[in-house]
């Protein structure tokens, strides 16, 4: 497994080096500053040299590196690095060069902590924050026994991710259904691709240990024939082989028009008992404390666009781009999105641009090569315009303009572009207290490209 | 007040002389030791920073280590840890503190001092902790137990035999009985990586023991839960039906949010299949493992990249999996280079006739981008598409002429190379667009793009009006060639002789003489003689043998041989599978694992015998590596091509060897892009040539560095 754990700002300053075996040796950072960090031609996030391997992630301006020697579980070193980012950031807000520095010595007990022989530990935050804190009391909760005992329980039990003495006055569950809706269409207007990548965000201020059962309007086929293969077996042969494809197609229709979403897949957190979620497809967990990511989805079918895209692009001659972007929110006019910003792309040896909008603002950014077109809010079922005209440096090498995709991002609360809605959301704890619970949708975009 | 954070000016370069004295300042007014804390992350800064004066301070830092303060203790371990090695006879000073702290009544104490005192490369240290590392086996506390599975891994790194010849290993067996999961995940752990430093130790687990492993998964933490299934691929399944419940009850794991977990899930059960009789079973949990796969494309960007290289595997082993989902792999404008490619590479494999043209819709676009290495692999990918699926090839050349007319300079250099590719594929039906080829001979200045349109005038002379005018062009600069343009040369010239003889009989006698007089190149002169004699003994039998029939070519050349196929599929989500490359060939020390022999196996009985059979082609095997290492960019699975050719000649041991070492140096001479293998035809009509992938990298190793995706250097 991990041999040393290595932070370095972008000069190639080594801020943390903490080795974990002994073929982890100072030297292997010049290596890695040298072959990556000063290397403008790195293109892989994986560089193995002779037997010695280094996985790296980039995070504000830092690089956080794994170093492993022989084959090692690349997945592992991955999300552990990730993990590492996501305890910084929940420890000092921000996880940047100035945490790192402020706090290297708090780093390298969380480092001890969280990885014993490269192995990663109980990393969950909560546990951790019982007795590795920024407070400087860490000493007072871990030289007690009796403390510590309580501190070794939670971080080998079962329940690793919760205390057991939480106590709220008022028992609140915030549910935030966040979908990342991403669109690829085609210079002619047909969809190459739609889909929707989802993530439930719980909030969950409970006392004690709620034991809390979670429904959704899903049709969770992970395939129809993982289940109905055996009995259509059984059912005799009678040509169901040959039209598998077309079966499996009218099924899927059917079911989404029944006022489900059917979800191609999902991926919960740590808490959730996969068991009874494959065996009955009930969600039943036991919540951390606060805020975490309680399950993530991904869904391709009956994709709602909330927004339809027409840019019409002519280059005229080689001096001049002339643009005509309609945009048309496709959703309920009670409903309007915020922050909708366009970025229509421009060729690079544009010198100036002229453009007029019938709502918003549109600004040139020369440093991106895009026209940014701003609209604050936009109702529903709304349709707005931007024209514009960008005037063309003449260059003596002509080369041709590579036209990147136009790109949209936007937020839109009370919509998911599945169609997913939560059903319910119940909670059983021994103490019988009334609990409020409240949800939230909210559809943003996640890669929404429209190819001109 | 010290440690909420605001360390930032203590990160800076200290002298010795001067940390000392602030080490030893406070005094007893220094109640809460803050004076030495500083102090001490002073000493720590500088410990980051390769500051090797700070092993002077050994002595001091170890008088702080009994003050009453987990903060400091923990900062003297760290530096205990890290100057040990250096100075082991003043390390030893520390060794009774460390002794002490494992029996203190707090376990997180106990736990810490194991933990360090495990982690110190001495001798004595290693003797030390034999003894309490027992006792702490079986503390009362899981912490600390956990803490000591881990220690008896770290002290067999330390010394193998003292932990041989001790009852340690067998102590931590037995703890895979305690009650406690997250202990049990540690001790797997622990035994999983002591197996693999030593080939002398087998693991081995029983189906009870994997059931009961199975049934905990659910309350071990994520790690732990990779752990157990890590140690789950011990288990050699004796019985189809225990295979399939073990799979079944594993599935519910491929929700996990933990790509780890998801992963090797995933490697687990591809491994249990091997052991599943019934072929409806398979194909279920098959399909079982697409969906996890492709969420993982919603992960991180060095996940995805995880993700797509193992999908390319999984792929090839089960071709029914992904077969749905090929617009998931298309690119996302921001995607990093290497996703980009690796998806394009899935894109390929996926792309059927009846996909074909949303995939070339798809692939054009990608030719448009800023990225020159991608859009050189689209516009490869179109040309291997053509290959792949013959009823696309007109739709892919028409793509590709579309690109070209766009007098890109790179991508009409790699639609030469691709176009040549495809006249050598379908021979006869597409010479029409020689003339749109021809045109822009100006452009290209690549070696491999002037080998191919070279071939491509020698093989086409009779058509080609001024091939002559052309063919002197290139040869005028001959000497300035590289040897692959001048490979080129040599054949097409010969080629232009055989079918032009008034025209070529001034040129030929004059490149001979260049081939076989006026170079060092042994390659070239061999070459040179051997067209030589062939045109001086018999014109006839030349023409035959320079203008014939050619071996076929195919596309399929990224198909892993199945051996190795086999083997990535046991490593699953480890990094041999970013390199898609035998295990011990990119890590020479690994132990590998190979599918255990069981009655439950479900591996045809001929593969297996017939695997033994291929043995003699052993040296073929071994002269790989080397190729591989001189040139990092190739494929040495190219090498297995040799593969049928040595079974049909197997009749003959001396004649197998030559065959397979010729195909193998003709792989190796391959990935200059000398498709048609320069022997003009002549090869063994056996042999498979293949369209090799990754010719294309030969163009930018300086611009890859080396360190390219998926790219191996050698230190």
């Amino acid at each position: 497994m991990l041999s040393g754990i290595l932070i370095f700002n972008q000069k190639g300053e080594n801020l943390i080096f903490r080795s974990f075996r002994s073929d982890c040796r100072p030297r292997l950072a010049d290596i890695f500053r040298i072959q990556v960090i000063s290397n403008p031609q790195v293109r892989s996030p994986i560089l193995t040299l002779g037997s010695t391997t280094f996985s790296h992630v980039k995070h504000e301006n830092i690089y956080l590196v794994a170093v492993t020697k022989s084959n090692a579980n690349a997945a592992l070193v991955f999300e552990f690095l990730y993990r590492l980012v996501m305890l910084g950031r929940s420890y000092f807000g921000k996880f940047d060069e100035e945490a790192v520095k402020n706090n290297f010595v708090l780093i390298y007990e969380l480092l001890d902590e969280i990885l014993d022989y490269g192995y990663p530990q109980n990393t969950e935050t909560d546990t951790l924050k019982m007795y590795i804190t920024t407070e400087g009391v860490r000493s007072a909760i871990a030289n007690s026994a009796t403390d510590s005992s309580r501190i070794t329980m939670q971080a080998t039990g079962a329940l690793s991710w919760r205390r057991s003495d939480v106590k709220y006055r008022k028992n609140e569950a915030f549910v935030d259904v966040i979908e990342d809706v991403n669109l690829l269409m085609s210079a002619t207007g047909t969809v190459l691709r739609a889909d929707v990548n989802g993530q439930i965000v719980m909030r969950a201020y409970l006392s004690g240990t709620p034991e809390c059962k979670f429904g959704l309007n899903d049709r969770l086929l992970f395939d129809g024939d993982s289940a109905g293969g055996s009995s259509l077996g059984g059912g005799g042969g009678s040509g169901g082989g040959a039209i598998t494809g077309n079966r499996d197609g009218t099924t899927k229709a059917t079911r989404a028009a029944a006022g489900s979403v059917t979800l191609e897949d999902c991926q919960f957190h740590q808490c959730v008992k996969l068991g009874r979620f494959d065996a009955d497809r009930i969600i039943s967990f036991v919540p951390p404390d606060g805020e975490f990511e309680l399950m993530r989805y991904r869904a391709t079918e009956n994709v709602n666009l909330p927004f339809k895209v027409h840019p019409i692009v002519r280059e005229v001659g080689t001096t001049k781009v002339e643009y005509s972007v309609a945009i048309k929110a496709n959703y309920s006019s009670k409903l309007f999105a915020t922050n909708v910003v366009i970025r229509i792309p421009t060729p690079l040896n544009t010198a100036k641009t002229t453009e007029r909008t019938s709502q918003g603002r549109a600004k040139y950014e020369p440093e991106q090569n895009n026209i940014v077109w701003k609209i604050a809010r936009f109702s529903g079922g709304s349709e707005y315009v931007l024209t514009a005209e960008a005037t063309l440096t003449s260059m003596t090498h002509q080369k041709a303009w590579s036209r990147p995709p136009l790109s949209l991002s936007f937020s839109l609360l009370m919509f998911t572009s599945s169609g997913l809605l939560v059903r319910y959301l119940k909670v059983f704890e021994k103490n019988n207290y009334s609990s409020v619970k409240w949800v939230r949708y909210m559809t943003r975009a996640g890669s929404y490209e429209i190819r001109f | 007040m010290s440690s909420s954070g605001g360390d930032a000016k203590l990160f800076a370069r200290g002298k010795v002389a001067e940390l000392r004295q602030e080490l030893n300042s406070g005094g007893k007014k220094d109640k809460n030791h803050s004076a030495k804390k500083i102090a001490l992350k002073k000493i720590v800064a500088n410990m980051t920073m390769s500051n090797n004066d700070m092993v002077a301070l050994f002595p001091d830092v170890i008088g702080c280590m009994n003050l009453p303060s987990l903060e400091i203790k923990k900062m003297c371990f760290l530096f205990l840890v890290n100057y040990s090695r250096a100075k082991p006879e003043i390390a030893l000073k520390a060794l009774p503190i460390l002794v002490d702290d494992m029996e203190d009544s707090n376990p997180l104490v106990r736990a810490l001092a194991l933990r360090t005192i495990s982690y110190v490369h001495v001798r004595e240290f290693v003797e030390a902790t034999i003894a309490p590392v027992k006792r702490l086996m079986q503390d009362m506390d899981p912490y600390v137990r956990k803490t000591a599975a881990f220690c008896v891994a770290k002290l067999y790194e330390h010394d193998k035999k003292m932990v041989e010849s001790s009852d340690l290993i067998d102590r931590l067996n037995s703890m895979l009985k305690d009650e406690n999961p997250t202990v049990v995940s540690s001790v797997l752990a622990s035994l999983v990586d002591i197996w693999g430093r030593s080939e002398s130790i087998s693991l081995t687990i029983d189906y009870a023991s994997a059931s009961k492993l199975v049934s905990i998964l659910p309350d071990c933490s994520e790690w732990g839960q990779s752990y157990i299934l890590e140690a789950l691929m011990s288990y050699v399944p004796q019985d189809s039906a225990e295979a399939l419940l073990l799979a079944e009850r594993i599935a519910p794991r491929l929700s996990h949010s933990n790509s780890a977990v998801v992963l090797t899930s995933i490697r687990v059960i591809l491994y249990l299949m091997n052991y599943i009789a019934d072929e409806r079973h398979v194909t279920s949990l098959a399909k079982k493992l697409s969906p996890p796969l492709v969420t993982l494309l919603s992960k991180p960007p060095e996940v995805q990249y995880l993700a797509l290289r193992n999908a390319i595997l999984i792929l090839q082993k089960r071709p029914e999996v992904l077969r749905n989902d090929i617009r998931v792999f298309f690119c996302n404008y921001n995607d990093p280079i290497y996703v980009k490619v690796t998806k394009l590479e899935l894109i390929f494999m996926l792309t059927t006739k009846e996909n074909i043209s949303v995939v070339l819709a798809e692939l054009r676009e990608y030719a448009t981008e800023i990225d020159v290495h991608f859009v050189r692999k689209a516009v490869r990918a179109i040309g291997k598409l053509a290959i792949k699926i013959e009823s696309a090839a007109r739709q892919c050349i028409d793509t590709l002429l579309d690109l070209v007319n766009a007098k890109i300079p790179y991508i009409v250099q790699e639609a030469t190379v691709v176009i040549r590719n495809i006249f050598r594929k379908y021979p006869n039906q597409y010479e029409n667009i020689i003339s749109n080829v021809i045109q822009n001979i100006d452009e290209l200045d690549e070696p491999e793009a002037k080998a191919a349109i070279i071939w491509i005038i020698g093989q086409y002379a009779d058509r080609i009006e001024n091939s002559d005018g052309l063919l002197q062009d290139y040869l005028a600069t001959f000497h300035d060639e590289t040897i692959e343009v001048q490979l080129a040369l040599l054949t097409a010239t010969v080629k232009f002789f055989i079918q032009r003889p008034t025209k070529g009989q001034q040129l030929v006698p004059q490149v001979l003489k260049w081939c076989t007089e006026e170079t060092d190149d042994p390659d070239l002169r061999d070459r040179g003689y051997m067209y030589w004699r062939l045109l001086s003994t018999d014109p006839a039998a030349a023409k035959q043998v320079v203008m014939g029939e050619k071996p076929p070519i195919s596309a399929e050349s990224e198909k892993l041989d199945p051996k190795t196929l086999e083997e990535l599929c046991l490593n699953v989500g480890t990094l041999a599978t970013v390199y898609l490359k035998p295990v011990q060939q990119v890590f020479r020390s690994a132990r590998t694992r190979r599918l255990q022999y069981s009655p439950a196996l479900q591996k045809p009985k001929e593969e297996v015998s017939s695997a033994a059979w291929q043995f003699p082609a052993a040296p073929a095997q071994l002269t790989a590596s080397p190729t591989a290492a001189t040139n990092p960019t190739g494929f040495p699975m190219t090498g297995a091509g040799g593969g049928p050719v040595d079974m049909n000649a197997a009749v003959s041991a001396a004649d197998n060897y030559f065959n397979s070492v010729g195909s193998q140096q003709m792989a190796a001479l391959d990935l200059g892009g000398r498709g048609d293998g320069g022997a003009g035809g002549g090869g063994a009509s056996q042999t498979q040539y293949v369209v090799n992938q990754n010719q294309q990298q030969v163009y930018q190793p300086q611009l890859a560095g080396g360190a390219a995706t998926g790219e191996l250097l050698l230190l």
